[in-house]
């Protein structure tokens, strides 16, 4: 029998065990996490508040607490009215077109067929090319001169040289192309989603569906969508939030024109804060974004907990 | 089910007709960029010419000119050097804050998690304001360093959240048992948790860094000396002079800047999935 | 001295206690296995002792020291886990030595032990391979030389055969037993199969809800059990206890024979109604109810294949059955063994 060395035997003194100490260590590794965050985002935060209730210009630092009459004041100025109004439609117009081609496509993407990986591949592009980049093939796309939307309407026969749409001119055209262009940007990655959805559907709840008679359609709408909501409405926060906040599409396309036709409440926020200095208003308007945001996330959050299966 | 005869045919083409449909719809823009960026300005710039294809030759004029007439070189440099800052102080930051919230803190370690995440979503059209005088306050202002300073505040909870889905993925046995073999908690991460998770770890290095290539806001926020901008923003808005948009130059620089990013995101799209989801639907 | 004691140790998790004081002890040597149903908190137990967890109140002893506040490293306790807990990364040659390595031995040390620990599971052969290239029998072994060579005061597994499958479970329960007692080292066993744990252990502690319901060699646990509980929890099928006025009564269901197959002259007879039978080969079941008691509770007696006349278990009829009366167990309303009949 092979004999087992007798263990040198421990001091039973309590040591000072640091790198053990699972709370302690769990704080020192989550430290510069929540530093980093809590400096650079939320006092900025704070500070971004502050400003919108303060009369700060760049010119005139003055942190003089003025109460709501930032918030009066542009509520009242037609110009934020018609940003408020825009930034909506942008949002909901690009969101739901957005979902719609990226349901279609993820059906679509579902069979297998020759060239799927290749057509997936491209099909992402959209999404994974930075957005500037991609706004501003768009933006020579819209050219007023040059326009190869125009050029092939017209060679189509479709309307006349003099008929051609200045798709960046005009203001209702110029806000159809922000959200077409956006729309463009965001249907890869519903597309995504969709397909991370369905695909995460066990085989057996469709065939059971199959076998107890439901037909193409029928499992469609009343089982495969209910239970891919919580991760569309997901994919949902992360359209809205990015869309309803974003400014560069607008910038870049139409710089916020023409007469304002698409400005949307991140750019509006940079023109008066930024660009124009006065600080104050600036943030006033941005953080109009701020309900609409909360209430987002908090009822897709409610949604999805009670939904998890 | 195939049915054969009429049916079965105009099923078939309307199916291929539907990917043909989004496959042109998503790549139309990009093959616009591409071909533009090899055309001639005379045969750009020429309304009688048919714009699909080339009628005079192409040309690599254009991608001359852009590195050697504008700061081109200099704002992939840039774009370099803070995607290459940026990454580090992510994963300086965010490693150790992933593996906490994920093994060492317990329920409190969710709902931080989840904090975390949230101010993901604070809008830079917010913050730029009151971080723009933070900048100016620390003399970062026009400079390319106060990205490197700002950019971390949207990644490090991105990449917190992703690490986190990646750490819990891994058997806690494995670390319990380095533990009971003799390393520290420490130990067990440095040794067991980090390398087995290298392949999560990558694709959160190239998500970080195509993150800081993809940004705009801040960037047209914080710098408008030319030579300090990054690539994305140097492309969008400095290869105008006067009221001219050059823009063979645009899309070739846009082209540049593009396809990294493209590939990187093609070779990594499953791991971003089932990093996002499955952090979210369990 | 023991190897391992344990003082009331209670662990709450919130307000939850789920384990409500236990106190044990597993002399040097012994092969102890702390057998219950899934949540009683025999892993919770193991994971206390070794270090995993810290228990919420109560003192732990290894080695006769108390190891309360201590890391598991310096315990001198070695853990193996249900799936084995492999470094993936790592080679069969480096994980067996990677405990050694924490310690800061010396190469020429490692080197020795990790050919003796091998030698002694017969893994020479694997010791440049990596876990993933390993069948599960390999890598249960490559876990136990591991767990053996830092010559650990205690070795602790956590139901290591419930991942296999039912053929090599019992060829790895054999090679386990056999290692331990070669090797002498004390062994703490947790398992939820209660064959496992009458088949290997020297002792075994009974645990539900958090508290050792029973601690006994097998014997003591099988003829002998503390409570109900222990009584249906070991054995298939399992004792049939039927409520009597004030109490119960309970009988196994080999010791329930039709009347003349009894060859004792002190029993205690039974009218049994029999509604079915099956031959399982090696033995007969048979089902049915006991006249006078509730008709809803099914009783089961487990007879040998042979030497069973077929009109004595003839389903539909009512026939006399008898227990020994030595082999009667009596339990009081709360369940607890009363006087031995």
């Amino acid at each position: 029998m092979v004999s087992i060395a007798e263990p040198v035997a421990k001091p039973a003194t309590p040591f000072r065990f640091l790198l053990d100490r699972r709370d302690l260590l769990g704080a020192i590794f989550v430290a510069p996490a929540i530093l980093y965050v809590l400096l650079l985002v939320g006092v900025p935060f704070l500070m971004a508040v502050y400003y919108s209730v303060s009369a700060y210009t760049i010119y005139d630092p003055s942190w003089s607490f003025v109460g709501l009459a930032n918030f009066e004041q542009i509520i009242g100025d037609p110009v934020f009215r018609q940003t408020l109004y825009n930034t909506f439609i942008f949002t909901f117009g690009s969101q739901i077109l957005g979902l719609i081609l990226g349901k279609f496509g993820a059906l679509v993407l579902l069979r297998p067929f020759f060239g799927r990986k290749f057509v997936r591949a491209l099909i992402i592009l959209p999404w994974a090319v930075p957005i500037a980049l991609a706004t501003v093939a768009w933006q020579w796309m819209f050219d007023s001169l040059y326009s190869v939307i125009n050029w092939t309407l017209i060679a189509l026969g479709l309307i006349t040289r003099s008929e051609a749409p200045n798709w960046l001119g005009n203001p209702h055209l110029a806000m159809l192309s922000v959200i077409i262009v956006n729309a463009w940007r965001f249907f890869p990655f519903a597309i995504v989603i969709f397909l991370a959805g369905i695909t995460s559907i066990p085989q057996d709840v469709l065939d059971a569906a199959t076998v107890d008679g439901a037909g193409f359609w029928r499992r469609n709408y009343q089982i495969i969508l209910p239970m891919i909501l919580p991760i569309t409405a997901i994919g949902l926060i992360f359209g809205i939030v990015f869309t309803f906040t974003d400014l560069s599409i607008v910038f870049l396309l139409a710089n916020g024109g023409p007469v304002g036709a698409t400005s949307v409440l991140g750019f509006q926020g940079f023109q008066t804060g930024i660009v124009s200095g006065d600080v104050s208003h600036g943030a006033a308007i941005s953080l109009f974004m701020l309900p609409v945001l909360l209430i987002v996330v908090i009822a897709m959050l409610r949604f999805i907990r009670r939904r998890e299966i | 089910m195939q049915r054969s005869g009429l049916a079965g045919v105009l099923r078939e083409t309307s199916f291929y007709g539907a990917v043909a449909f989004f496959f042109v719809l998503a790549a139309f823009p990009f093959y616009w960029m591409v071909i533009t960026s090899f055309k001639t300005n005379a045969d750009l710039y020429n309304v009688t010419h048919i714009p699909f294809w080339f009628n005079d030759p192409p040309t690599l004029e254009h991608f001359r000119y852009l590195f050697e007439k504008t700061l081109f070189a200099t704002w992939l440099l840039n774009s370099l050097i803070i995607g290459v800052c940026v990454t580090a102080i992510t994963l300086v930051t965010a490693l150790p804050a992933a593996y906490s919230l994920a093994r060492l803190t317990g329920r409190n370690g969710e709902a931080l998690g989840i904090g975390i995440f949230l101010t993901y979503l604070v809008p830079p059209t917010l913050l730029f304001l009151p971080l723009s005088r933070v900048v100016a306050t620390l003399g970062l202002q026009n400079s390319m360093w106060s990205l490197v300073l700002v950019y971390p505040t949207f990644t490090i909870p991105f990449c917190t959240w992703l690490l986190m889905g990646f750490f819990k993925a891994l058997p806690p046995e494995i670390e319990e048992a380095a533990i009971v073999d003799g390393c520290s908690l420490f130990g067990a991460f440095v040794k067991m948790a980090i390398p087995l998770s290298l392949p999560g770890i990558l694709t959160v290095v190239i998500f970080t860094f195509t993150l800081t290539l993809q940004e705009f806001v801040y960037a047209l926020t914080f710098v408008s000396a030319s030579d300090q901008k990054p690539i994305t923003l140097g492309v969008a808005t400095d290869l105008i002079r006067g009221d001219i948009f050059y823009w063979g130059e645009i899309m070739a620089g846009a082209l540049i800047a593009s396809v990294p990013v493209a590939i990187a995101y093609n070779l990594f799209l499953d791991r971003f999935i089932s990093g996002i989801t499955g952090g979210a639907v369990k | 001295m023991a190897a391992v004691l344990t003082r009331d140790i209670i662990k709450k998790f919130g307000e939850v206690p789920a384990i409500n004081g236990i106190s044990l002890t597993v002399p040097n040597g012994e092969f102890m296995v702390l057998l219950g149903p899934s949540g009683c908190g025999k892993t919770t137990f193991l994971r206390i002792i070794c270090g995993l967890e810290r228990q919420t109140s109560g003192d732990l002893l290894i080695g006769g020291n108390v190891v309360n506040d201590i890391p598991p490293r310096a315990r001198g306790v070695a853990m193996m886990f249900q799936s084995y807990g492999l470094y993936p990364h790592f080679s069969v040659r480096h994980n067996i030595a990677f405990p050694l390595k924490t310690q800061g031995v010396s190469s020429i040390e490692i080197n020795k032990k990790v050919e003796w620990a091998s030698q002694l599971l017969g893994i020479n052969h694997l010791l440049d391979r990596r876990p993933r290239q390993l069948s599960g029998g390999e890598r249960q072994r490559v876990a136990l030389a591991r767990a053996l060579v830092r010559e650990p005061t205690a070795l602790l597994l956590d139901e290591p055969l419930s991942n296999l499958d039912a053929k090599l479970r019992a060829s790895a329960r054999q090679e386990i037993k056999q290692f331990q007692q070669r090797i002498g080292v004390t062994t703490i066993y947790v398992t939820h199969d209660q064959v496992e744990a009458m088949g290997m252990g020297d002792r075994i502690a009974v645990i539900d809800g958090g508290r050792v319901r029973q601690v006994g060699t097998p014997a003591e646990i099988y003829d002998d059990p503390a409570d109900r509980f222990v009584a249906t929890f070991v054995g298939a099928p399992p004792m049939n206890i039927m409520a009597t006025n004030g109490g119960y009564l309970g009988f196994r269901p080999e010791n329930f024979l039709p009347k003349d197959m009894i060859e004792d002259d002190a029993f205690t007879e039974f009218s049994y109604r029999v509604d079915r039978s099956e031959y399982l080969g090696s033995e007969r079941i048979v089902y049915g109810a006991v006249e006078g008691f509730d008709p809803k509770q099914v009783i089961t007696a487990k007879l040998p294949p042979a030497h069973v006349a077929e009109e004595s278990i003839r389903p539909g009829q009512w026939h006399p059955f008898a227990v020994r009366n030595s082999a009667l167990r009596r339990f009081d309303k709360d369940g607890m063994r009363a006087s031995r009949h």
